[in-house]
């Protein structure tokens, strides 16, 4: 179990990667980063792909669905 | 000054990338230019070295106008240039290009800052990110015009006539799974680049979708030059061009397809990518509609739409499974091709489509 506080600050560090416009402070955890920012296929897997490199561990596809939002990227590395 | 779309007629050179005396090659980015698609790199079109710039930073010129003189080693005529022009700046690129600056000015984006946290050079995207964090900055200035210029022309210009085909996508899905599942994150393909690919693999067998009419004929082109419709986070979009898509596979694509992607959001597409696509694919997949029925970008003749991938009934050898579905559209031009071609166009792209083995 990581600290959450430790893990929100990363996934927003890569976040900030894949979409600078980004404010962190306005940013709805629970909603879905596409229906608030827009994300496409294409920034997700940017996004993906910093996560894998950030933490380190391999993310299987069908795991995908559980980082479509800030509040499912904290639980699931939060966890790891 | 090169033209990087349909109705662009003036450019602003923002910025130099080399200094006078460089050695550059076919390709190699030279400058960056404003236009209302955005900043864009401009890549040479000749090898030899840069002897004279013509155009100085921050001046709007023509589409056409000599921007630098560029010896071949061959004896090649040097263009006449205007005296007036005042030479690049001094040996070493100042901090803050000129351009950026002017445009932190309309911004009201601090440069001094914007330079200590980037620690370097600031240019104009750099500017343009910083301010873009504020409050809602909106679709870039101009470029809803260019738009709506762009395809007024088409729907004045060009009498389009649309197909379109639902196919079974289950198989090419299930396979993208599988495919990726041993695969590592940064090399795993998305769909987007299976849907490029069929459309250049069916232009290069039907070339009368892939070129450019102009001057009242039609141009086909040997190469397959896929834009794909990106659309920008602050409103807008554009359709910059993967290169001859049909010799590269589907692990390159996807290479290259995420960092035009990426560059399209910096604001570094290069103008190679910007003037040459041959044909257009514009999937609204991610956005919940069926179809799209997408407007050719003049002057190609032909555009491909795709809807959302989504679970339908399908009946297929007299049962009926639920499968997923994709609806592709193509809009091209009657002045090239009928319907008849347009039908077997379309055809040969399902048939790719649902046989991924073939891609």
């Amino acid at each position: 179990m990581k600290d959450p506080d430790a893990v929100r600050t990363q996934v927003l560090a890569v976040l900030a990667t894949v979409a600078p416009e980004m404010d962190a402070a306005t940013l709805d955890p629970q909603v879905n980063f596409r229906d608030q920012m827009d994300f496409d296929s294409m920034d997700f897997m940017t996004f993906a792909i910093g996560l894998h490199k950030a933490f380190g561990v391999d993310i299987p596809e069908t795991d995908y669905p559980k980082l479509f939002s800030l509040a499912g990227c904290i639980a699931y590395f939060a966890a790891g | 000054m090169p033209s990087l779309g349909a109705g662009m007629e003036a450019g602003i050179l923002a910025e130099w990338l080399v200094q006078p005396g460089a050695k550059v090659k076919r390709g190699d980015l030279i400058a960056v230019v404003e236009t209302q698609k955005g900043a864009i790199d401009v890549e040479v079109f000749e090898t030899g070295t840069v002897t004279r710039f013509l155009v100085a930073p921050g001046t709007e010129v023509p589409v056409g106008t000599p921007l630098a003189l560029i010896d071949t080693g061959a004896a090649a005529p040097t263009p006449a240039a205007p005296a007036q022009v005042a030479p690049a700046p001094a040996t070493q690129r100042a901090q803050v290009s000129p351009a950026a600056r002017r445009r932190a000015e309309e911004l009201g984006v601090d440069t001094a800052k914007l330079a200590a946290k980037l620690g370097g050079e600031v240019g104009i995207a750099d500017v343009e990110r910083a301010a873009s964090k504020a409050p809602a900055a909106g679709i870039r200035p101009g470029m809803r015009e260019a738009i709506a210029a762009a395809m007024a022309q088409s729907k004045r210009e060009i009498p389009h006539y649309y197909l379109s085909v639902q196919l079974d996508f289950s198989a090419a899905l299930d396979r993208l799974r599988v495919l990726n599942a041993a695969l590592p994150v940064p090399e795993r393909i998305v769909y987007g680049v299976l849907l490029v690919r069929a459309v250049a693999l069916t232009v290069k067998r039907f070339p009368d979708f892939n070129g450019y009419f102009r001057n009242g004929q039609f141009e086909p082109s040997p190469r397959a030059n896929v834009g794909v419709a990106i659309s920008l986070r602050q409103g807008g979009l554009v359709a910059p061009a993967l290169h001859d898509v049909d010799s590269k596979d589907l692990t390159t694509l996807m290479r290259e397809f995420m960092d035009l992607v990426s560059r399209v959001r910096s604001g570094h597409m290069r103008s190679s990518e910007v003037a040459e696509p041959t044909i257009t694919v514009s999937s609204l997949g991610e956005q919940g509609v069926d179809a799209v029925y997408p407007i050719i970008y003049p002057p190609q003749v032909a555009i491909v739409g795709f809807g959302t991938v989504v679970e339908r009934p399908w009946a297929k050898d007299g049962q009926v499974a639920a499968r997923r579905v994709l609806t592709a559209t193509l809009a091209a031009d009657h002045r090239v091709s009928d319907g008849h071609r347009g039908a077997l166009f379309l055809d040969h792209l399902r048939k790719l489509l649902v046989d991924p083995e073939r891609l």
